[in-house]
């Protein structure tokens, strides 16, 4: 894994008390109105050349957290800071219309099913050169070299480039998609789920491409996924999310292994260890992730939570950075002795 | 590989009769662009309260294994050869009480006895598995009232206690909803509680927790196996996730393009795992409790289901291939250690 400190700690994204609520009215005659808090106030940021994890289980607003980064939607408050290639920082919140789509250009995004995403009557150069022809970038010669250039990267071989996105495999597909995603120089790359739908020897070949993409282009990726395992793998910093919140923030390694919030305990907890050795005495946590249009009182995970103290059902837990780089919304964040993954992993009842 | 239903692969001599054998069992779909041999001589033996835990990637054929002992093919599967002898149920069957659901017809009135009632099938979506116009409660007490002789009130309370069983919360009031109102985790707690509706002995759970967060799939997983401690079910579990397998299984099969390739105990599948595909399957997976700088990978791609290689079928990716062996014949599952088969020709004499 790379080192977890960045020698150039640089910023290239960074965003603040991000905000997206959905708006719902439901029922005919008592018609409900309210609110769904995908996205609550979340904070991070991003360095240039590091690779982000965001985790959080379903729901809890990864997808529409990278949404509002590159402005596929409009946030309903908050700031989202990029430093653009030319220097300047700006707020891609309040940007519009040339100025928006010219930063926009800087960051590209990869969807995690490489079926859908792809239109079926388009040849892979029409796929990856589209971005090109959109940004009236070369001509068609031009556009050729760089597809041709940019299956390689990828590992595809250039004669594919006549052929439909149908005869490829699920892992050749989302190579296709990186491909596509690489064809302006995005400097950011905003991973949704990436690898989710790929089998795992399929996935293995495409982390190890975005780890290599990464260090020879100086890529940054913003990298969502819910497989713990992944995220470990490839991230340099984790932010963990719980119903439109960030819970948890921290390097990889000590988000692992020193985690310091109930609820990233319980996460690490309820992931099957690939070793029967190991079958651990998990936490399991009890009812489903509250409904994010009617949040509970206090701390969202007080419900859940074995640790809750009568604090945590009134007062909502501020983020406090607890040691450098390690930023926890919890009030008992101090006190508790949590377990990281070796804890966890450790007691064995493997009767064979 | 034994041939009769009291083959054992187990090494204790007291061991019980396998609940359920498959023995050499192949599954064939004769579609317009060729024959899609989607499983190729598959056996395994399954115990009472025991987990046989099926892996493999996308489309090496766990579904249409378990389909084929549901004998519940989509058309034009056809299963062309091998046995399904399961031991049924009833009056203190002698060992040798066997019947071969295979040559049983699909809808014939003995294997609508045994499927969803002996044998039950829980799968990834139970979207799926329930009609969206009628609750959750209707649908469950009309599988109690196929499977027992109960009254409508009967069946009410059963269904109330059902649910208990499995845990949702609210059971009473969850009566009344329908499958599109329940999260995913509660979706698939119902569906488990109508499969148990039946009380069955074999529960095959294809891909049960795959569609679930996390901390749901723990919930799931923890169920199943405190419902297998009660009732002494034995469950064939299959995933792609060798996480889930090390955590349910007693005894796993790696399947690779229909084959079996490897079959032995969970512990030797991930402390000494012997077949190549095997040892490249567990090297490609990323760990939660170590940081590693590059995965291995399996040279290639899965070959398409109608253009099978000669020879061992993963001979064309396997990194100790062996030319004039490997692609010329198929290696046929050799015993390694007590209970432990595997199928390459690295092992033993060459074949
Ligand atoms: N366009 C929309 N209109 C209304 N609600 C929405 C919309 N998009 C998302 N939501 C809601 O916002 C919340 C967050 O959704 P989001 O897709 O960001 O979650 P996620 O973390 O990406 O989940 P998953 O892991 O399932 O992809 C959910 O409750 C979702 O139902
Ligand atoms: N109805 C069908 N018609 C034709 N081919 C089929 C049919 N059902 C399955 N197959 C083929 O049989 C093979 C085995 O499929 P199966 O569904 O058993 O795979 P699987 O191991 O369950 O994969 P997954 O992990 O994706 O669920 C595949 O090649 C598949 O394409
Ligand atoms: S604030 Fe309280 S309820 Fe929330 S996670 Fe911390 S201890 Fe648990
Ligand atoms: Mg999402
Ligand atoms: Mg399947």
């Amino acid at each position: 894994m790379a080192a977890e400190t960045q020698p150039a700690d640089r910023r290239l994204l960074e965003v603040k008390d991000l905000r997206k609520l959905f708006p719902f009215s439901r029922g005919l005659i008592r018609r409900v109105r309210g609110e769904v808090k995908a996205v609550d106030g979340v904070s991070f940021h991003v360095n240039e050349g590091e690779t982000l994890g965001l985790v959080g289980e379903t729901g809890c607003g990864k997808t529409t957290t990278a949404r509002c980064v590159i402005r596929a939607i409009d946030p309903t408050s908050g700031q989202v800071l990029f430093r653009t290639q030319d220097g300047p920082v700006v707020d891609m919140a309040a940007l519009q219309g040339g100025h928006l789509r010219a930063v926009r250009r800087e960051m590209q995004m990869i969807f995690q099913d490489p079926f859908s995403s792809l239109n079926p009557r388009m040849t892979l150069f029409d796929l990856v050169s589209e971005p090109l022809y959109n940004y009236r970038v070369g001509n068609r010669r031009e556009r050729e070299d760089r597809v041709a250039e940019l299956l390689r990267l990828v590992g595809l071989r250039p004669e594919f480039m006549r052929r439909f996105p149908h005869a490829f495999s699920g892992g050749q597909r989302q190579r296709i998609g990186i491909a596509r995603a690489l064809a302006l120089n995005p400097r950011l790359i905003l991973a949704d789920e990436p690898v989710s739908a790929l089998d795992v020897s399929v996935q293995a070949q495409v982390l190890n491409l975005l780890k290599g993409l990464q260090a020879q282009l100086g890529l940054t990726y913003l990298f969502v996924a819910h497989d713990l395992s992944v995220v470990r793998h490839i991230s340099n910093r984790v932010v963990v999310m719980y119903v439109g919140k960030v819970v948890e923030s921290a390097p990889t390694r000590r988000l692992f292994t020193a985690p310091k919030h109930p609820y990233t305990e319980a996460l690490l907890s309820a992931v099957p260890v690939a070793d029967p050795r190991a079958r651990a005495q998990r936490i399991v946590l009890r009812g489903d992730a509250p409904n994010p249009a009617d949040p509970p009182t206090g701390c969202y995970f007080h419900p859940r939570c074995s640790y809750a103290a009568d604090v945590c059902r009134t007062d909502t837990p501020v983020p406090r950075e607890i040691s450098p780089g390690h930023v926890v919304a919890c009030h008992r964040a101090q006190d508790l002795e949590l377990k990281g993954v070796h804890q966890l992993g450790a007691s064995k009842h493997d009767g064979s | 590989m034994q041939q009769t239903h009291t083959a054992s692969s187990r090494a204790a001599p007291e061991a019980p009769p396998a609940l359920l054998s498959v023995r050499d069992l192949a599954t064939h779909f004769p579609v317009d662009e060729g024959n899609v041999v989607a499983v190729d001589g598959v056996s395994f033996d399954l115990y009472e309260g025991q987990t046989l835990g099926i892996v493999g990637e996308s489309g090496c054929g766990k579904s249409v294994t378990a389909l084929s002992i549901m004998m519940a093919l989509s058309r034009p599967g056809r299963i062309v050869k091998g046995e399904i002898l399961y031991r049924p149920r009833g009056q203190d069957p002698g060992p040798d009480e066997v019947i071969d659901l295979a040559a049983l017809k699909p809808d014939g009135k003995e294997m609508r006895a045994i499927r969803g009632a002996e044998i039950g099938y829980i799968f990834q979506e139970p979207m799926t598995a329930f009609s969206p116009v009628h609750t959750v409660g209707n649908q469950l007490i009309e599988a109690i009232r196929l499977h027992r002789d109960v009254d409508g009130k009967e069946a009410k309370s059963l269904a109330i206690e059902l649910l208990r069983q499995v845990e949702v919360p609210l059971a009473e009031q969850r009566l009344d909803a329908y499958s599109w109102e329940l999260s995913g985790g509660l979706r698939q707690r119902v569906m488990i509680a109508t499969v148990m509706a039946s009380n069955p002995r074999v529960l095959i759970a294809d891909e049960p927790t795959t569609a679930l967060d996390v901390t749901t799939q723990a919930q799931i997983l923890d169920l199943m196996r405190s419902l297998q401690q009660q009732s002494g079910m034995a469950i064939i579990m299959i995933t792609h996730d060798l996480g889930v397998i090390a955590e349910m299984a007693d005894y796993v099969a790696v399947m690779y393009l229909g084959k079996v390739v490897e079959n032995a105990p969970v512990d030797d599948i991930f402390h000494a795992p012997k077949h190549p595909y095997t040892k490249a399957l567990l090297r490609s997976i990323p760990k939660i409790t170590e940081a590693e700088e590059e995965l291995a990978t399996i040279a290639g791609t899965v070959p398409h289901a109608y253009s099978r290689p000669e020879g061992c079928l993963f001979h064309p990716r396997c990194p100790e291939f062996m030319a004039g062996t490997c692609d010329a014949r198929t290696p046929p599952p050799l015993p390694v250690s007590p209970g432990h088969h595997v199928s390459c020709f690295l092992y033993g004499d060459g074949g």
